[in-house]
């Protein structure tokens, strides 16, 4: 048994927090590069260029890249041997993300009560998703997640049969709809299988894996290739404005799901594809 | 495609010989309002009313910027989803707003109304919010302080850089320039 304390917790959550917003992570930074070098639009390799300028100065001047700093997502993995102690670790959480959003000047995006929409003014509270996993540390990794892009997320129970087509055909439709009110180049991804809710928390995993990075199967992949060229064939480009560069990346994670069923589901990041993870 | 430094506040001419595609550089007095903000102006001019400030001939952009830091004027600040605003956005032209910036496409609706009421929307590039930023020289909360970030703000910017996505005349530059690049059936 390894003690680690609520206060270790906490102030690791508020530094996740702060330098996610400010720096945003090399490998989308390279994909903007990447982008950048073939995009044919004019005006879209003008907007590629100035998200890297934007990276570029948010990082130098340690503030936000992208003002809506989001709701955080925190995702913990918890060493079966890790003992918690001096107090309650969900608890310690939120306060983490209390402390990192009010300390590093991030904006307060959360409404307590989703009917009566007043803002909790700490951004709390944060969506947390934990796993118990061997040994005696803990990862955690926050991803705070912005409205524009989460917002034109889908979610839909396909017939089996539908297959691969219908997972494609259902991928692209949502990119198409979102246009470019999600803030492309977007990250896209995808869950697979499962159940209601275990789709959409695969497809939200997906986002954690760098991009350039492929799924260990080679079907998987494969899909995840074909799917990242034709939402390119869409036109949408950077913002919404025309290029060949609306993704930088698919990933897809799957589940084993129930025999009646094949659930689909897109989680769409924007360019803003903050994330920041460090272990206890 | 033109390129042109406009002072605020508009005149219809300025407007008129706007065309979707051009750049623009506004400079001058923008204000910020945004979803809960403008669901309070709409009930303002549904009565009759006066809304808070004066913004006849006005650019609105639609952005929550984050809080600034000590010796800051103003946090990161770029446009939010436009659509969002869709269904306050007519009334806000037929009251004599001549321009918003938001990010993303707008329905049939707002396109209609910056023909009717001779607007125009602009789009800035969402999530540019450091380097925005830094082409604003003062902020401050004129109206509906009690909405934190969404609180009403007048800016004062120096060559803020925008595009113009909808003109007078139906011109949508989204669907002119995708169409350039879609190489998919659908
Ligand atoms: S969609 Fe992303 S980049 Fe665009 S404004 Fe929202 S968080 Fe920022």
């Amino acid at each position: 048994m390894r003690d680690i304390s609520v206060e270790k917790i906490r102030d690791a959550v508020a530094v996740l927090c702060r330098e996610a917003c400010y720096y945003l992570p090399e490998d989308i930074v390279q994909g903007f590069h990447k982008a950048l070098e073939t995009e044919q639009s004019p005006l879209g390799k003008s907007i590629l260029e100035q998200l890297i300028e934007n990276a570029q100065l948010a990082a130098k001047e340690a503030r936000p890249c992208c003002h809506d700093t989001g709701i955080a997502v925190v995702y913990a993995e918890v060493g079966q041997d890790v003992h918690i102690v001096g107090g309650d670790f969900e608890t310690a959480i939120h306060e983490g993300v209390r402390k990192g959003y009010k300390e590093g000047y991030l904006r307060n995006s959360v409404v307590g009560d989703p009917l009566l929409r007043i803002n909790t003014n700490d951004n709390t509270p944060g969506v947390i998703h934990t796993k118990i996993v061997p040994g005696d540390r803990i990862k955690l990794t926050v991803l705070p997640k912005g409205g524009g892009s989460e917002n034109m997320s889908a979610m839909k129970f396909l017939l089996p049969g539908e297959g691969v087509e219908g997972v494609k055909k259902f991928v692209l439709d949502t990119i198409d709809a979102a246009g470019g009110r999600a803030c492309p180049p977007l990250v896209v991804g995808v869950g697979i299988g499962g159940t209601f809710d275990k789709v959409t928390e695969i497809a939200k995993e997906a986002l954690l894996r760098e991009i350039g990075v492929h799924h260990h199967e080679p079907h998987i992949a494969l899909l995840e290739k074909e799917l990242l060229e034709d939402i390119n064939k869409l036109g949408i480009g950077p913002q919404g404005l025309g290029g060949i560069n609306t993704a930088l990346w698919v990933a897809v994670e799957t589940y084993g799901c129930h025999i009646t069923a094949l659930p689909v589901a897109v989680n769409i990041q924007c360019h803003a594809a903050r994330k920041k993870s460090c272990v206890l | 495609m033109a390129k042109v430094c406009l002072q605020t506040p508009f005149t219809n001419e300025d407007v008129l010989k706007l065309r979707a595609g051009d750049e623009v550089f506004l400079n001058g007095i923008i204000y910020v309002a945004r979803d809960a903000a403008h669901k309070r102006f709409l009930h303002l001019l549904s009565k009759n009313q006066p809304l808070p400030v004066d913004l006849k001939n006005q650019i609105i952009f639609y952005a929550g910027p984050t809080p600034p830091k000590p010796g800051q004027v103003i946090g990161s600040i770029a446009p939010t989803t436009a659509s969002r605003m869709d269904p306050y956005t007519p009334a806000m032209f037929e009251y004599g707003v001549k321009g918003v910036i938001g990010k993303g496409p707008r329905s049939q609706m707002v396109k209609d109304a910056c023909k009717e009421h001779q607007a125009v929307c602009f789009s800035a590039i969402g999530g540019l919010s450091a380097l925005l930023s830094n082409k604003i020289q003062g902020a401050e909360v004129v109206a509906y302080e009690d909405l934190g970030p969404e609180a009403v703000r007048k800016l004062t910017v120096k060559d803020f850089p925008v595009m113009v996505v909808y003109d007078a005349y139906g011109n949508d530059l989204y669907e002119q320039e995708i169409a350039k690049y879609r190489t998919i059936q659908r």
